[in-house]
């Protein structure tokens, strides 16, 4: 019964959270929160009342959060599912003893690492942000090939109800950090059920060490107990000591597998509390392995980049280089987003707009795979405040539509040797085409021609002008990202004259 | 077969084939009869909404029945371009798409398609600008066109300096494209009218911007299937900050609706409109001229006979 409820509810949790991250066609907001009550977002953004209740409900329920909140939890839930399946009557656990200088050993890294400016540690550790990297980075892709197969049946009989989209790897060391991340949990999960929530993950740590003081337990009647131990072949996070008739609540997750098969009746969920501990030693990083990835991989397009100088120098143009990063509007500063950012990637993927991507080398090493602002695939919508309204982390902070009609993460910066207008001549004009607050404006030039001005004071750094400019190799215009947001002067608009015609003209 | 039957036969297909050779001919022509039997080249209509204007001019050409033969596949290209709602006068007035799209049933059109490739998010454009929930009320099909795989390439040969463009498939599929832009001034171009719109039917804009716009604003209109009917919504139009105007202060409620065959002649007609509100000498819109040098039309109005209509 506890066990059927459990999964049930898992199951709700799991399908929305996994939607939430893969839909592209903005179904609405409500399951948001389900990202907001995870635990690190919860204690980056520092929210006092989501962490309490936590808190509350692992003293009162044990680590039930890790059977039913946690994605990631609920993910190698299913693949063991999927393994027993395959291994039948073979699948079984055996009790194993706590790592406990693993567990502390990684918390006290990612606290030394938060501290002292690495949020990529934490990143890479949450349970929360390594599922929706996976999501984002691995399965987004294939979900939107499906909808693109479907889109094409559909549309080649004459119905449009399916739309086609652009499906892209955003980013080379995420895809491969999230099939990393895949391939490993999986396979932990596989083999040895939740050995990943025991020992590595330090949100499980963390309420493992609160659920030891639990209300509620699961307690074993060691006089009905006959010592048989099929509780312990049951038990997914290996912490049922059948032979001292003892269980590891810093361990026991809460999933209710073992209640049923007693046949002895003597396990329950109930009431009073006990206590256990033991040692082991430490893994070594796969930084190396990530650092040389990285580095070929930026040596190429960075040795092209240089050709495209050379070649463009010589004609008189000037590189549209951005030096400074930007961060997504309402992150306050780089500063206070990248300390607070765990690259789960949900604005990444829920940007209508495709303007966030995971940074490659933009806030150097340490800031890899945090989203930064880009606009090769389109630009900032003016009204829009999605990225504000779902971070979890509180990196970016929510924005009214007015708040965000003020908010500058950029100033436009206007290149003239490069703009088509000086350069040949002709009329051009799309980047004033795009700019919602008019800081790009065409004045007169000369024959008739209007050639760009700027105001940077009512710039909001949206990069419409960025993305459309046309002029090649390097575009006549773009943002450079503001490291400490600034507040944009709202523009303003000439008395209006009511202007009334009431003849042709012609 | 018998002689009679042959002769019978002969007959009629002769006569078959007389009437479909003189509608062809009025469909080629630039000026139709109008309701008294004169050609009529423009009609321009002020001082109503949006639908009972464009009902008025349409029945000064001779009723939509002259233009959509029944059974025919119809597309109709307002401007969608921007996330804007109609008050702000960035795209075409979703009313206006609604009675055109109800003319084209009524004179037996198969299917009506709306689409438009957009500047900003195609879904914010479609749903904010009201044109997607009009056509779709109005039965028509809304066509998405954000993604390059619904282009198809096709050659410009009378094009100067565009010789050839990616076109959407549903101009290149239908029988019959009817050209329905709003009017607005224009930051690159200096205005954006019926000729401008045709930039909403090409997958790559930025071409355009690159190599002399106004060049490349005439060379697209010598695409064929050539639009059939050119109309120009100026219900509300955007004096100022065109083509996505920045505040309710660019809107004019101008209450006008232009309506043409030919595209050269609307545009210069909407220009001297506009041209009381803020100057815009023609001169200073290059794609007219290119586009009487491409023979597309002429801006001589004086030539023209134009109905000019006050309610």
């Amino acid at each position: 019964m506890l066990k059927k409820a459990r999964i049930c509810l898992a199951i709700i949790i799991f399908a929305l959270i996994t939607f939430c991250f893969l839909d592209f066609t903005e179904t609405g907001n409500a399951h948001y929160y389900l990202s907001k009550i995870q635990f690190v977002p919860a204690l980056l953004s520092s929210s006092l009342i989501i962490l309490a209740s936590l808190i509350i409900l692992t003293l009162l329920l044990g680590r039930i959060y890790c059977s039913v909140i946690c994605p990631m939890g609920i993910f190698q839930d299913i693949i063991n599912w999927f393994a027993k399946k395959r291994k039948g009557k073979k699948r079984h656990f055996h009790y194993s003893p706590p790592r406990t200088l693993v567990r502390w050993g990684i918390v006290i890294l990612c606290v030394l690492a938060f501290f002292s400016g690495l949020t990529v540690v934490i990143a890479l550790l949450d349970p929360y942000s390594g599922f929706g990297r996976m999501m984002v980075n691995v399965f987004k892709p294939i979900y939107l090939s499906g909808n693109n197969l479907l889109a094409n049946i559909f549309s080649s009989m004459g119905n449009y109800s399916f739309y086609r989209v652009n499906v892209a790897l955003l980013s080379v060391p995420s895809f491969v950090i999230g099939i990393c991340t895949f391939l490993l949990i999986g396979f932990l999960a596989w083999k040895y059920g939740r050995i990943w929530c025991n020992t590595l993950c330090p949100v499980g740590t963390i309420l493992g060490f609160l659920s030891r003081f639990s209300l509620f337990k699961i307690r074993i009647d060691t006089e009905a107990c006959n010592h048989c131990g099929v509780c312990s072949t049951k038990c997914k996070a290996s912490c049922i000591n059948n032979l001292e008739q003892k269980i590891d609540y810093s361990r026991c997750i809460n999933c209710f597998d073992c209640l049923d098969d007693c046949r002895q009746h003597a396990l329950s969920f109930t009431m009073p509390l006990r206590k256990t501990k033991q040692r082991q030693t430490s893994d070594e990083s796969r930084r190396q392995f990530l650092i040389a990835g990285i580095a070929t991989t930026t040596a190429v397009p960075n040795l092209m980049a240089k050709a495209k100088a050379v070649a463009a120098s010589a004609n008189g143009m000037k590189s549209d280089k951005r030096h400074n990063p930007i961060t997504p509007p309402g992150s306050v500063s780089r500063e206070h987003f990248l300390s607070h950012c765990t690259s789960c990637h949900l604005c990444v993927s829920k940007c209508p707009s495709h303007v966030l991507k995971p940074a490659l080398m933009e806030y150097g090493i340490e800031g890899i795979m945090q989203p930064t602002v880009s606009f090769e695939k389109g630009f900032c919508n003016f009204d829009c405040t999605v990225c504000s309204d779902i971070c979890p982390n509180g990196a970016i902070l929510p924005l009214t539509k007015e708040q965000k009609h003020i908010t500058q993460m950029g100033k436009v910066v206007f290149i003239k040797e490069n703009c088509i207008v000086y350069r040949r001549e002709k009329n051009c004009g799309a980047c004033s085409e795009h700019c919602p607050t008019q800081a790009i404006s065409m004045v007169p030039y000369k024959k008739g021609l209007t050639i760009p001005h700027v105001n940077t004071d009512i710039c909001v750094g949206c990069g419409g002008c960025e993305y459309v400019c046309p002029a090649y190799p390097f575009r006549a215009v773009h943002i450079e990202g503001n490291t400490v947001q600034q507040k944009a002067k709202p523009f303003t608009e000439k008395k209006e004259e009511k202007i009334k015609v009431d003849d042709f003209g012609f | 077969m018998d002689r009679r039957d042959f002769l019978k036969t002969l007959a009629i297909t002769g006569a078959a084939m007389a009437v479909q050779h003189s509608e062809a001919m009025d469909f080629l022509s630039q000026s139709v009869t109008g309701m008294n039997g004169e050609k009529i080249d423009l009609v321009a209509v002020m001082g109503s909404e949006p639908e009972l204007m464009f009902r008025r001019a349409i029945e000064e050409l001779g009723g939509m029945k002259r233009f959509v033969k029944p059974g025919q596949k119809v597309v109709i290209k307002p401007n969608i371009g921007w996330d804007k709602v109609p008050e702000l006068a960035g795209n075409t007035n979703p009313k206006l798409v609604t009675e055109i799209i109800r003319q084209c049933f009524k004179a037996g059109a198969k299917e009506v398609t709306v689409f438009d490739h957009t500047c900003d998010d195609w879904q914010k454009c479609y749903k904010n600008s009201g044109i997607e929930n009009a056509a779709k009320m109005a039965g028509a099909k809304i066509m998405p066109a954000h993604l390059e795989s619904y282009y198809r390439p096709v050659s410009l040969p009378h094009g100067k300096v565009m010789k050839s463009a990616k076109i959407h498939e549903a101009i290149l599929d239908s029988d019959v494209w009817i050209n329905v832009p709003i009017l607005k001034n224009h930051g690159g171009a200096n205005m954006s009218i019926a000729m401008k719109n045709h930039m909403g039917i090409v997958w790559d804009r930025g071409y355009f911007h690159q190599h002399d716009l106004q060049q490349c604003i005439a060379d697209i209109c010598t695409l064929s299937p050539k639009a059939t009917l050119n109309v120009v919504d100026a219900y509300r139009m955007m004096k100022t900050n065109g083509p996505r105007g920045r505040s309710v202060s660019d809107v004019v409620l101008t209450k006008t609706l232009f309506l043409s065959q030919d595209i050269v002649a609307v545009d210069t007609a909407a220009t001297k409109f506009f041209n009381q509100v803020r100057d815009m000498p023609l001169d200073s819109v290059e794609y007219l001229a290119n586009g009487q040098e491409l023979k597309l039309g002429t801006m001589n109005l004086d030539k023209l006979n134009i109905k000019r209509i006050k309610l």
